[in-house]
C-alpha cells in the first residue's frame, strides 16, 4: 500500500474519530486533494503541528472559517461562542493535536517512532503560507453543514526535503511501504 | 474525606472538559487546581496536598513524563495516583509512564464516559465513594 493512500485513509478515519467522540459529531471526507507549494490566500484559522522521527519529517495542518472554529468550540465544551477568542484558538489546537495524532499513531508501524510538536494556531484575513522544499500536501475536506473543514498533511523524508532544488524533492507518492 | 484534585494539560478546553468530568464521577472533591505546564504543576505540588493528578504528556516547558519521574522520585509526592492523559499512542510512550509508576493512562480523544469508567477503574480503590 503506498504512503499516500495510507496517509489519507488515516486523516479520515482520525478526524470523523475526533469529532464523533469530542464533538458528537458525524463529519465525513469528501474531496482529496494535493497542493504544492505557496499557498492560496486564507482567512480564518489556521493550525499546525510538527510530526518527526527518525528520517521522516512533516506537518498537520487544520484550516476552517471563523464560524466553523466556533462551532468545534460550542460543541466541545457545550457552551456558546460567538466570537473568536483564546478559548476557540485553544479548542482548535486541541483538535488538530488529536487528530494530526492519530495520524501519527498510524503511521508508526510504517515509518517507526514519531513525536508531536506543540500546536500553533494563527487566526486573520488575506495571510499566505509556504512550505520549504517542493513537499506536497495532502488535503482533506471534511464539509459540515455549510462549513468546510481542510485537514492536511506533508511528510517527507528528511534526506529528500535537505535537497529541496531536486525536482523529486519531499516526494513520497510513489512510496510504497 | 474531601480531595485536591491536579489536571495538568497546556489545553485550556481539555482542563475544562476534565474538570466537568471529574465533578461527574462521584468523588468527594473539595478543589480542582488547574496547571498549564509541567513547571505549573510542580509549583502545585508544592502548595497544596494533592489527592490526584491527571497530566498530560506532550506539554511545553516540561512534560508530563518528566513531571511524573519528578514525582515518583519525591517521597513527599510519590504516592499520589497519577492518571497520564495523552494523545500519544506509541506504545514505548504508555510504557515508559507505566514504568515510572503511573497509575494508569486516557488515550484523547475519548468521550466523558470512557474518561470516567477509566477514572473508576483506575481509582476505585482510593478515591471513589
Amino acid at each position: 500500500m503506498n504512503l499516500q493512500n495510507i496517509i489519507i485513509d488515516s486523516i479520515s478515519r482520525s478526524t470523523t474519530h475526533v469529532f464523533s467522540t469530542m464533538l458528537g459529531v458525524q463529519i465525513h471526507s469528501g474531496e482529496v486533494t494535493a497542493e504544492h507549494g505557496t499557498l492560496e490566500a486564507n482567512d480564518g484559522l489556521l493550525s499546525f503541528i510538527g510530526v518527526a522521527g527518525g528520517t521522516w519529517t512533516g506537518t498537520g495542518s487544520l484550516t476552517c472559517s471563523p464560524v466553523l472554529a466556533c462551532r468545534i468550540h460550542s460543541r466541545m465544551l457545550s457552551t456558546e461562542t460567538a466570537a473568536v477568542d483564546q478559548e476557540v484558538l485553544d479548542a482548535v489546537a486541541e483538535l488538530t493535536n488529536m487528530i494530526v495524532g492519530g495520524v501519527k499513531t498510524d503511521l508508526e508501524p510504517y515509518l517507526g517512532p514519531l513525536g508531536l510538536s506543540i500546536p500553533t494556531v494563527i487566526f486573520g484575513r488575506n495571510f499566505k503560507t509556504r512550505t520549504a522544499g517542493s513537499t506536497e500536501w495532502i488535503v482533506v475536506k471534511f464539509p459540515w453543514d455549510d462549513e468546510v473543514l481542510l485537514v492536511k498533511m506533508c511528510l517527507a523524508s528528511k534526506g529528500k526535503t535537505a535537497n529541496a532544488m531536486s525536482p523529486i524533492a519531499g516526494q513520497f507518492c510513489a512510496l510504497e511501504v | 474525606m474531601e480531595s485536591d484534585i491536579l489536571v495538568v494539560d497546556d489545553s485550556a478546553a481539555i482542563r475544562k472538559i476534565l474538570q466537568r468530568v471529574l465533578r461527574q464521577t462521584g468523588m468527594a472533591i473539595r478543589t480542582i487546581f488547574e496547571a498549564g505546564d509541567g513547571q505549573e504543576a510542580l509549583e502545585l505540588l508544592k502548595l497544596h496536598k494533592i489527592r490526584l493528578v491527571l497530566l498530560d504528556i506532550n506539554m511545553p516547558r516540561m512534560d508530563g513524563l518528566q513531571v511524573l519521574a519528578c514525582m515518583k522520585s519525591s517521597p513527599q509526592w510519590r504516592d499520589i495516583p497519577v492518571v497520564m492523559i495523552t494523545t500519544e499512542g506509541g506504545e514505548s510512550t504508555v510504557g515508559e509512564a507505566v514504568r515510572l509508576g503511573a497509575a494508569g493512562y486516557v488515550r484523547k480523544p475519548c468521550s466523558a464516559d470512557q474518561i470516567k469508567e477509566k477514572l473508576a477503574g483506575i481509582l476505585e480503590q482510593e478515591l471513589l465513594r
